[in-house]
């Protein structure tokens, strides 16, 4: 009788405990709010979404006051070398056993769409600051899915139909050979065909390619008005300084489907100089951005590239969310994400679309030649501001994830 | 082997009770991770230890596994194990016939045809259309063991894992103390001798290569299963490099070498890549090798061998 009593006795402590750890769990798992920032720590990308995106991460967590609903707020970081393998890895660890809310950064593509499958299997959300592949809001769209900055089909828009309507019809594409690159060449076909041009060749370099002698030297045969680089980071970089080299840029125009400010920043102002091209965000466009880029650069030690503000917005509208949606559980804050309107300096006349997509003004910038320059961050010219929904593709219907 | 205080029955029941226990303490992928690259360096370990043939190129069995299994779990819907088994075979085969060509020339020529050929394979696998180039093959559902079992959970698949290395391990142990491992062993030791007892030592090569690589791609399979992705990164020269470093700093020509090896390797790589010094990786892997190879050149294992032997 003793020993039951016992274990009625212990039964019930068991239960007392159990029912107080539930009522005492609150709305932030693990009470705290941790976000992974996974880039590019090393590589081709490491200066338009690395270190200097978990310094835009951290800067807006430190903005928002560093807690959201009583609780800590978390910045961890790692380098996803630009292998899928590293990345997807290292995000399954993160929200497996580390606790991590929502994963940062991202930015090549490739590493992207591995690290996006694990993170909507595990219902945690994909803050997408810096990768181009429009996938992550169509073929491979997810209620987890945030993709903040740009995409390929705003840059082919902004960029690409200018140079046809112009006059220039016939291209010629250096294309990163991966995701990124594969998505990019398809959307500017579908300008270039559509506004009366052709695409007269083509050819595929792997990512990180450090000798484009070879693919210039076909793009000059084929004979084109222009090529078209359909890459990024260092590989557009090194692609114009060969296309320079071997007198490309006297003979064709060479457009740079997605140049960010550091790259443009490293190209010769002789032989870039005049290029145009679009890009989300531009640091010195009005007072807005100057103040917080002038922030950003006391840390980083340079200027902000497009990536880097759009890290920074997304994480402030992330956190607000969790502030707004009352708890970090993703389903709730995903929902108050697209709920509230982004506006700050970066987002302009912006909506974050029920597929992911954040619609908001692009802008289209010349790059400035060497006299125009009043000193090394001084590159693009502002020229037209592109309204994001003439910028951004309209949204697939089976990517509609709120459904009213 | 038989000095040693420790019987190996025994160490084999000890290490098998700290597998059983471990996903409960440790991260199970990250023990995942640890058994399938310790199946791939016992896999390497067989030819380079036991028949004294460096292959350069083994990361080539381990991306055909990988990618054949990925493929077909992919597109085929087939239930794990036959994937697995789908890439060890393809991996066996891509063996036999790189082996046939390979054990034809000895020693840094082996090497040499074993690099060039699995390059070879780099490249035919980097412009394939079924490999996704540069993206991998992404999603590669882990799928329910004999239609039953859900891998997805992460125990489950733990213990499915662990099932594969203890059987490939197994294999292993009984191939070097087979009849068969003993005419490997003396071919290691004097080819010429082997030849003149009359031996076919090509032939005793080549199937010893098709053993290892078999395994290899076993161990491809299961990663794959294990991260939901086949890349580039396993058929990459430095994957091959790598199965170097970790057999070597584990003990070359020893059983229990390679699964130290890798567990150290692999838990360096983890430990480094989220901290300060990720962008060290290279350097101080580097540097392990270089003092492995200067100061204890029988491995971690071999060292607490001889330490053993010396003082009990």
């Amino acid at each position: 009788m003793k020993a039951m009593n016992k274990t009625l006795l212990a039964v019930a402590v068991a239960a007392t405990t159990t029912l107080a750890g539930f009522a005492q769990a609150g709305p932030v798992s693990d009470d705290k709010v941790k976000i992974g920032v996974l880039a590019d720590m090393g590589g081709v990308y490491a200066d338009i979404c690395g270190p200097g995106c978990v310094t835009a991460v951290e800067m807006a967590v430190e903005d928002f006051g560093g807690t959201v609903l009583g609780m800590p707020i978390e910045v961890v970081s790692a380098d996803d070398q630009l292998k899928p393998d590293v990345g997807s890895a290292k995000v399954r660890q993160w929200v497996e056993n580390e606790q991590v809310d929502a994963v940062g950064g991202l930015v090549s593509s490739a590493v992207v769409g591995a690290a996006t499958k694990v993170l909507t299997d595990n219902k945690k959300i994909a803050l997408i600051s810096t990768a181009a592949s429009n996938a992550f809001t169509t073929s491979a769209c997810s209620p987890y899915n945030v993709h903040w900055t740009y995409n390929v089909a705003a840059m082919a828009n902004g960029t690409v139909k200018p140079i046809v309507q112009s006059g220039k019809k016939k291209w010629f594409f250096i294309t990163a050979d991966y995701a990124f690159g594969h998505a990019l060449e398809g959307v500017a076909t579908e300008v270039i065909v559509e506004n009366g041009g052709e695409v007269v060749g083509g050819v595929r370099a792997p990512l990180g390619t450090t000798d484009f002698s070879s693919y210039v030297l076909q793009a000059q045969a084929s004979g084109a008005d222009v090529v078209a680089l359909a890459n990024a980071g260092g590989d557009t970089v090194n692609a114009l300084k060969t296309a320079a080299e071997f007198g490309l840029t006297q003979t064709a125009d060479v457009a740079g489907l997605l140049v960010f400010t550091p790259n443009a920043q490293a190209m010769d102002p002789a032989t870039a100089g005049g290029m145009t091209l679009t890009t989300g965000f531009y640091w010195d466009y009005d007072d807005a951005t100057r103040a917080w880029s002038k922030r950003f650069k006391e840390r980083h030690g340079a200027i902000p590239a497009m990536g880097h503000a759009g890290a920074y917005s997304m994480t402030m509208h992330y956190l607000k969310a969790i502030e707004a949606a009352g708890t970090d559980e993703s389903d709730a804050v995903m929902a108050k994400m697209k709920e509230m309107k982004p506006d700050d300096f970066f987002a302009r006349n912006a909506t974050l679309r029920a597929d992911g997509r954040m619609v908001h003004d692009m802008y289209y910038v010349q790059i400035k030649k060497a006299d125009e320059r009043r000193d090394a961050d001084d590159i693009f010219k502002v020229i037209d501001v592109i309204p994001g929904d003439t910028a951004f593709a309209p949204m697939l219907p089976e990517c509609n994830f709120v459904k009213s | 082997m038989n000095t040693s205080i420790f019987t190996h029955s025994k160490l084999n029941l000890v290490l098998l009770l700290l597998a059983l226990v471990a996903p409960f303490v440790l991260y199970p992928v990250f023990l995942m991770k640890v058994l399938c690259f310790a199946l791939f360096a016992c896999a390497f370990n067989l030819l380079l230890g036991f028949a004294g043939l460096l292959s350069f190129g083994h990361a080539v069995f381990l991306g055909t596994g990988g990618y054949v299994t990925g493929y077909l779990m992919i597109n085929t819907g087939i239930t794990p194990e036959l994937g697995i088994l789908a890439g060890t075979v393809a991996a066996g085969l891509i063996g036999a016939l790189y082996g046939k060509l390979a054990v034809r020339r000895e020693g840094i020529y082996f090497a040499m045809v074993t690099l060039a050929l699995a390059q070879l394979a780099f490249f035919f696998y980097l412009q394939a259309p079924f490999t996704g180039g540069e993206d991998g093959l992404q999603g590669v559902p882990r799928g329910h063991l004999f239609g039953v079992i859900d891998l997805s959970d992460n125990l489950q698949m733990y213990f499915f894992v662990l099932a594969i290395f203890l059987f490939g391990f197994w294999l292993i142990q009984r191939t070097v103390h087979s009849p068969f491992g003993q005419v490997l062993k003396a071919i290691r030791e004097n080819e010429p001798r082997a030849i003149s007892l009359g031996y076919n030592v090509n032939d005793y090569k080549w199937v010893a290569f098709i053993i290892s690589a078999a395994l290899a791609g076993l161990a491809g399979s299961t990663k794959t299963l294990v991260f939901q992705l086949a890349s580039l990164t396993d058929v990459h020269w430095h994957m091959s490099g790598e199965v170097v470093l970790m057999t070597l700093v584990g003990g070359m020509g020893t059983l229990f070498g390679p699964l130290v090896g890798a567990a150290a390797i692999v838990t360096i790589q983890n430990y480094l890549s989220g901290g300060e010094l990720g962008n060290y990786i290279h350097i101080i892997m580097g540097a392990i090798f270089v003092i492995c190879v200067l100061a204890f050149r029988n491995g971690i294992v071999g060292q607490f061998r001889k330490v053993l032997k010396q003082n009990f």
